[in-house]
């Protein structure tokens, strides 16, 4: 008994020895094996008598289970040191970059027509389209331009050899909606628009929205609602505001929007932003609308402007170079 | 229209300032463009003489000058200005002073002499910009007084940007109207009275321009003094509205237009023959023009002439030989009433912008004539002396416009406005715009001064009384009314979603302009096609562009000249084509170059292919969930395409678009490698989209077979497919191409072919004998066919 004892004290410093799965696995075999000495031990129970067999056979299985959880005890922390040096030499450098992770963008103007027309599309606006070569009556006639006005000198026309020209505005968009349907009517047109104007501060090719309302009960009080509405949803803050008397063919009440703009030095200025009001009633008769049964509010707004004042472009030309380094801005 | 505020504040009371002011016409929709302080400090500068100037002893350009400032003892000025010289008054700014721009005037030693002072220009004395020499003032300018005392200063020059429907604003007085409402006071100027008729002098007019000029006023003053010069007041006030003095019969005319907004001319009565003929132009007649170019005119243009000649264009611009000059004794003067559209576009037509076509295509109050003349009659016997004959009178009074009286309702007026404005408020602003007021029980029936003629409708009542009253005022309601939910067709993708996706695939936007060079079309093989603009503004903006590539291409060099070795670019644009209506279709091109991939460390790098490009579209046509309908076309390409790696795009056999690398050719041209690769495609077809349809998932496995084969070089993928889809039928769920081989071990001009055949039953399970009779099958196909073999 003395002699299990002490082979097993030197078992257990044996195990703790053991540096390798391999090592631990055959101290394994040659303690608790088939030919082991605990196998052993137990084999000379059989010829002990029952009193002392019951006690020595405790012993021996007292001896075999601290020998088996050394064993697993060991073998735990080998495993778990194999598994650490496997995973030291599977690091990677993580701050290498990922593949194809690069993005592009969409375009500024691109963008800020999205942000507004999504604005108003929450308010039921409908988007529509017309051509953006466009005749003399949608343009103008039925708008209210008579033919020479001078309000036609305020749009710098490209024309082609038809009589046809380039629209310079998005409000035939109105005439082209409102044209073989009745009201309620609520659209949101966005598009290129022309005027032959080239230099610092225009392009001759921009964008514009239209917007239009026309039912039962609006007034210049919703148009002046809605717009304050659209401004601080769009920028995501409060301006002060001002709605100026302007002029234009196809709306009376006109106005001018100006907002409170904030420059650089701290200083702040009035900034035009839109052009609105009412529908003029000859554009709902053009249109075989019944101005009398019906009222309406249109406004229009410069995507461009509104685009370099939300992201802080200053050069207007920057848009139509499409120079990547301010495309990538975007992304 | 410009114009000196002090003269505005002499029409009218206005008690704000001058901030106030500006912002109350802006808010009345008389926008203040700009606002000019004039002679802003102008304390210690007083009228001087120069009595001596010697030539500096120690400097060529520079005099010694004494100048009587009313002082006394002359004071020693050293000057270098041209102009000075012994006996004109000019403004000296004595020591002490502090001009505009922070010059503080002290005594100082200029090359060893001392000077007390400086005499100055217009410039530095900020009321004009001239800074060519002193400023002179007339030789009676009273020596000593102070100079801002003198000119009427300090002052301001106002501009306003007037909008076309308010030309009754183009002269102060009905500027003073506006004025007067906002500020509720009145226009001092009233009726002019008329001048003492002192001769007989006549002259015949007749009128034979029907309604497009209806009214001719003329009168002739004799023995005018043609060395008089313009006072000092009136050249000022012309300055401060942007004219410059001329002469003193034109500067009154033009002072008259300023004050009161009704053109008018002088001509040199000595030039006119018989009675004024006020008729439309012949085709073919010319006239030499105050400005010295020669007006071809047409029967579109009204025509001041005599019995012999023409004389002016009616409404534009005065005559050259029938001018006042220095010469002239005997002036007739002109003021008369043009229908606007008798007018409008005329001056255009001649390259011409004058004051008179301004005002007149806009509308003059057919009431002024008279007042004008009375008017510039006055001023000048004043200025210039003379003896005025008889105002002299043509016109038909059925051809002029008569105001007709507009009703406004109550109920419209709060309807459109959305407040409700007292009565008494609406009356009061009618009133003192001059309008005359009926009180109706449904609202109002106005009369509008022969001025406005912008009130035609109620909506022009609406409009005034909007405008008084303040759009700061109205409040800010809410829309209410019926809203109609659309339907959004799902069948489409959204052109936003298809841009995230490009956005995401690494393709960044562009926007470039709608126009090309036709230069650039024909390098592209695209000369004749597109729009051509009948007035472009360079020959590089000359046509509509009948595709996006040329231009997107333009912007890929624009990068590559910029150190950007990989561009992707796209557009979302309308391309344009002939027609009756012109041809407009949404389009998306995109134009690549570059490495496929982005700089990185773990693959080798390449060159971007078509495969790439192609990788790209396929995405797109699978979202679009029918990318059976799409087939691809080595044949009927365009010349800027490559002709064997380029392909013609089709949907449902109809071409739709064009994929792959540029014609070595145009990119030798555009200095461009072979590495640039295009697609140009119509937005419709691609934005098409299934409504998905759900099908039950196959209940039974599938089984993979894979084989390869060798083709001659020329049978086309597509064609294998087509050949083994067409043999097996439904079985094949799938066909996967997984390699292609040429080289050694395959014969040359043949290609080998590995591809992985998935097949499925929807019955049963197949069996490996199924599948292998299946393989055979399709091999078999592919052998009579495509000259397949099958490779071990």
């Amino acid at each position: 008994m003395e002699d299990l004892d002490s082979r097993a004290q030197n078992a257990l410093a044996d195990i703790d020895k053991a540096a390798t799965l391999e090592a631990l696995d055959a101290l394994r075999v040659a303690l608790l094996g088939k030919s082991g000495i605990v196998t052993a031990a137990l084999k000379t129970l059989g010829s002990l008598p029952p009193e002392e067999k019951k006690t020595r056979g405790a012993e021996v299985n007292r001896v075999k289970e601290r020998l088996a959880d050394a064993l697993a005890a060991r073998k735990a922390v080998l495993e778990q040191a194999e598994l650490d040096r496997r995973l030291a030499s599977e690091t990677i450098d993580i701050s290498l970059p990922g593949r194809d992770g690069e993005r592009g963008g969409i375009h500024p103007i691109a963008r800020a027509l999205e942000r507004i027309a999504a604005i108003f599309a929450r308010l039921g606006y409908q988007r529509a389209d017309g051509p953006e070569i466009e005749d003399d009556w949608h343009n103008f006639e039925a708008l209210n331009f008579p033919p020479h006005h001078p309000a036609r000198a305020m749009h710098d026309t490209f024309y082609f050899g038809d009589g046809r020209l380039l629209r310079t505005h998005t409000s035939p968009v109105q005439i082209r909606s409102m044209k073989g349907r009745q009201p309620p009517i609520r659209i949101i047109a966005p598009g290129k628009v022309y005027r032959s104007d080239s230099d610092q501060t225009h392009s001759p090719m921009f964008h514009q929205i239209e917007g239009l309302l026309v039912d039962e009960t609006s007034s210049f009080a919703d148009l002046k609602g809605t717009l304050a509405e659209f401004i601080r949803a769009f920028f995501e803050r409060d301006f002060e505001m001002r709605f100026r008397p302007s002029y234009f063919p196809f709306t009376e009440p006109s106005a001018e929007v100006d907002i409170r703009w904030e420059t650089r030095d701290g200083e702040s200025r009035w900034l035009e932003v839109l052009g609105c009001g009412m529908v003029h009633p000859n554009v709902l008769a053009n249109c075989g609308i019944d101005p009398e049964r019906y009222t309406g509010f249109a406004f229009g707004l410069g995507v461009e402007r509104f685009a370099m004042l939300r992201y802080g472009v200053t050069d207007l030309r920057a848009f139509f170079e499409n120079d990547l380094r301010f495309l990538k801005q975007f992304a | 229209m410009k114009f000196s505020e002090n003269w505005l504040r002499e029409l009218v009371d206005i008690k704000a300032d001058r901030a106030q002011l500006a912002h109350a016409l802006t808010m009345a929709g008389l926008e203040v463009e700009e606002l000019t302080p004039l002679g802003e400090s102008l304390d210690g500068v007083v009228v001087a003489e120069i009595v001596s100037a010697e030539k500096h002893p120690e400097a060529d350009r520079l005099k010694v000058c004494k100048v009587d400032a009313g002082q006394g003892e002359p004071l020693t000025i050293v000057c270098g200005a041209p102009n000075a010289r012994v006996g004109i008054r000019v403004p000296l700014a004595t020591v002490g002073a502090n001009l505009p721009g922070g010059i503080a005037i002290k005594a100082a030693k200029l090359r060893g002499v001392e000077s007390f002072g400086m005499l100055c220009s217009a410039k530095e004395l900020g009321i004009d910009a001239d800074a060519s020499g002193l400023l002179e003032l007339p030789l009676d300018a009273p020596v000593g007084q102070p100079l801002a005392s003198y000119l009427g200063l300090p002052d301001a020059s106002i501009e306003l940007k007037l909008t076309p429907n308010r030309p009754d604003c183009l002269g102060l007085v009905g500027l003073a109207h506006d004025v007067a409402a906002l500020f509720g006071s009145r226009v001092k100027a009233g009726a002019q009275a008329p001048v003492a008729v002192a001769s007989e002098a006549r002259r015949g007019i007749r009128l034979e321009a029907g309604k497009d000029a209806p009214r001719y006023l003329g009168r002739v003053v004799e023995g005018i003094d043609p060395a008089a010069r313009t006072p000092l007041w009136l050249a000022e006030r012309l300055r401060r509205a942007g004219l410059r003095p001329i002469s003193a019969v034109v500067d009154i005319t033009n002072y008259v237009m300023l004050e009161l907004g009704q053109p008018m001319h002088a001509f040199d009565n000595g030039k006119l023959d018989g009675d004024i003929v006020v008729r439309h132009a012949r085709a073919g007649e010319t006239l030499k023009l105050l400005d010295g170019s020669e007006a071809a005119l047409d029967e579109g243009f009204v025509l001041i002439a005599d019995e012999q000649k023409p004389l002016a264009v009616a409404g534009v611009m005065g005559g050259f030989d029938s001018r006042v000059t220095d010469a002239t004794h005997d002036i007739f003067f002109e003021a008369a009433h043009f229908a606007p559209a008798a007018i409008m576009g005329r001056a255009r037509k001649l390259g011409l912008h004058t004051d008179a076509s301004h005002r007149f295509e806009r509308g003059v109050d057919p009431e002024l004539p008279r007042r004008a003349l009375e008017r510039a009659t006055e001023l000048l016997l004043a200025i210039a002396g003379g003896k005025a004959g008889p105002v002299l009178v043509a016109e038909n009074l059925a051809d002029l416009p008569q105001p007709a009286p507009v009703t406004l309702r109550r109920a419209r007026l709060a309807r459109v406005l959305g407040v409700d404005v007292a009565d008494a408020e609406v009356a009061r602003i009618f009133t003192a715009l001059g309008m005359q007021v009926e009180t109706l029980a449904e609202g109002w029936r106005i009369t509008a001064p022969s001025s406005r003629f912008d009130i035609e409708r109620e909506e022009d009542l609406v409009e005034e009384v909007a405008r008084i009253f303040g759009y700061d005022h109205i409040p800010t309601a809410t829309p209410a009314g019926a809203l109609a939910l659309a339907a959004e067709p799902e069948a489409r993708i959204g052109e936003l979603a298809l841009r995230e996706q490009l956005a995401a695939r690494g393709y960044f936007e562009a926007v470039n302009l709608s126009f090309v060079a036709n230069e650039l079309l024909a390098q592209w093989g695209l000369a004749g096609q597109g729009v051509p603009l009948a007035n472009p503004l360079s020959v590089d903006l000359a046509v509509m562009r009948p595709s996006l590539l040329p231009g997107l291409v333009e912007a890929l060099r624009h990068n590559r000249a910029r150190q950007q070795e990989r561009v992707r670019l796209f557009e979302v644009a309308r391309v344009f084509a002939a027609g009756n209506p012109p041809i407009e279709t949404p389009s998306l091109a995109i134009a690549a170059c570059g490495t496929a991939r982005a700089e990185q460390w773990g693959e080798p790098s390449r060159a971007l292919d078509f495969f790439d490009l192609k990788g790209d579209l396929d995405a797109l046509l699978a979202w679009g969930g029918e990318p059976q309908r799409w087939s691809v076309h080595a044949d009927g390409l365009p010349a800027w395409l490559h002709p064997g790696r380029g392909a013609r795009l089709a949907r449902d056999g109809a071409t739709v678009g064009y994929i792959g690398a540029l014609h070595p050719q145009l990119a030798k041209v555009l200095d461009l490698g072979p590495d640039v690769h295009v697609l140009e495609l119509a937005l419709e077809p691609l934005l098409a989209r299934r409504l998905p349809k759900a099908q039950p998932v196959a209940r039974f496995p599938s089984v993979r077979r894979d084989i390869a084969v060798e083709v001659p070089e020329g049978v086309a993928w597509a064609r294998i497919g087509e050949v083994v889809r067409d043999s097996l039928g439904t079985v094949l769920q799938e066909l996967r191409l997984f390699d292609r081989y040429s080289g050694k071990g395959v014969e040359a001009g043949r290609k080998s072919l590995a591809m992985g055949l998935i097949l499925q039953d929807a019955s049963r399970t197949l069996t490996d004998d199924d599948a292998d009779r299946w393989v055979r099958q399709a091999i078999a196909a592919l052998e009579q066919t495509c000259q397949a073999k099958l490779r071990g």
